[in-house]
């Protein structure tokens, strides 16, 4: 859950999760941009040779991908604003939920300051995406530390080896200390 | 104009053993009646999502053809896909659109645009290697072994009427029956592939 207040924590750093996405077997990443990871995840990704990125023009689009991918036992992430989450809600609750499939998501937090919690953000965007997704019953992981990005890799393992679905919320942007590459 | 079961009929005939089928509403009741086999892929959920759970098994299994069953309005919903797919360029992928240019699983409204729309115009303006629209049947089945064997992706868009009425069976359709088939026999092939 995304409780924690982030006004004393230090934001994840991209190779922290990048990292973590590589030790699940993550080999495909599929994404429309999103402001809050685009210069340290999205970028950093997009010249890793060791992942392929696709580049999809909608959200729901991505939904399907991963759940297809799946049948094949490769493992993929759909990285995307909670904008492109709200828009992809349907497909979620068919793909991901009514099927039972392991779409694993990663959801930067547009809107939301680094001082605050998710629940109390001023962002009323922002506040509603935990409770969405609690009543969807959907898993939902918070990364708005440096220490929270351990949990991604054991998340996704049992992402698969359940068939669950699952939301990493990432509430403060990723630095990325080698920068841009 | 094409009679869409005489198509998927003329379809049957050409599809292997390790193809995948994706395909949707009315053309996926159809094509179980017709051809009901373990790597038919029906569970596509939402509507319009048809060709990106096909784009996903493509990069999965790169080594099959992948055939999809998509409808005008279907696709409509995610013209966007064809952009996505276009720049992918998954090499076997073989894109059917049954065009009757109306929702007819949902009252048989027309689609916005019917009748004046260009898929096939749109997916080589998207990328696709190549686009063919068919309003006759014998030209459609002339067409099957260059359109299976060119590298895609490739779109044959079918100017379709109903035919025979084959059951909506939806039960199925979202089944976990219909997903463990398809998952295991996928599975399983490749086992035995190698």
């Amino acid at each position: 859950m995304t409780t924690a207040s982030s006004a004393q924590l230090s934001p994840p750093r991209g190779e922290d999760i990048i990292s973590q996405l590589k030790q699940a077997g993550v080999g495909i990443i599929v994404s429309v941009p999103d402001i809050v990871t685009s210069d340290g995840l999205l970028w950093p990704i997009s010249t890793d040779p060791d992942f392929r990125l696709i580049r999809v023009c909608k959200e729901d689009e991505g939904v399907s991908i991963c759940a297809a991918l799946s049948y094949s036992n490769t493992r993929a992430v759909l990285l995307m604003q909670q904008t492109g989450l709200m828009d992809s809600l349907n497909a979620i609750r068919a793909i991901a939920m009514d099927y039972h499939q392991p779409v694993c998501m990663m959801v930067g937090l547009q809107g939301k300051a680094a001082t605050e919690t998710v629940a109390e953000s001023a962002s009323y965007g922002v506040r509603i995406i935990p409770p969405i997704l609690d009543a969807m019953a959907l898993k939902h992981i918070g990364i708005d530390s440096r220490d929270d990005a351990t949990k991604i890799s054991p998340a996704i393992d049992n992402a698969y080896r359940s068939g669950d679905a699952l939301c990493f919320l990432v509430g403060q942007p990723p630095v990325f200390d080698r920068g841009r590459t | 104009m094409i009679q869409r079961d005489l198509a998927l009929t003329a379809l049957r005939s050409h599809v292997t053993p390790r193809d995948l089928v994706v395909a949707v509403y009315q053309s996926c009741f159809d094509w179980l009646a017709l051809c009901p086999r373990d790597l038919n892929y029906v569970s596509t959920g939402a509507m319009g999502q048809a060709s990106s759970h096909a784009l996903g098994l493509a990069l999965g299994s790169p080594d099959r053809q992948v055939i999809i069953l998509d409808g005008d309005g279907s696709l409509l919903m995610n013209l966007g896909s064809l952009v996505t797919i276009g720049n992918v360029q998954p090499g076997k992928f073989l894109h059917l659109v049954f065009e009757n240019g109306v929702y007819e699983v949902n009252g048989a409204h027309p689609i916005p645009g019917a009748g004046n729309v260009d898929f096939a115009g749109m997916a080589k303006a998207a990328g696709y290697k190549d686009a063919t629209c068919f309003y006759d049947l014998a030209a459609f089945e002339r067409a099957l072994p260059e359109l299976l064997a060119s590298e895609g992706p490739v779109m044959a868009v079918l100017k379709t009427i109903p035919g025979k009425a084959y059951p909506r069976n939806y039960d199925y359709i979202h089944s976990e029956a219909a997903r463990h088939r398809f998952r295991h026999a996928l599975n399983d092939s490749r086992v035995n592939d190698a």
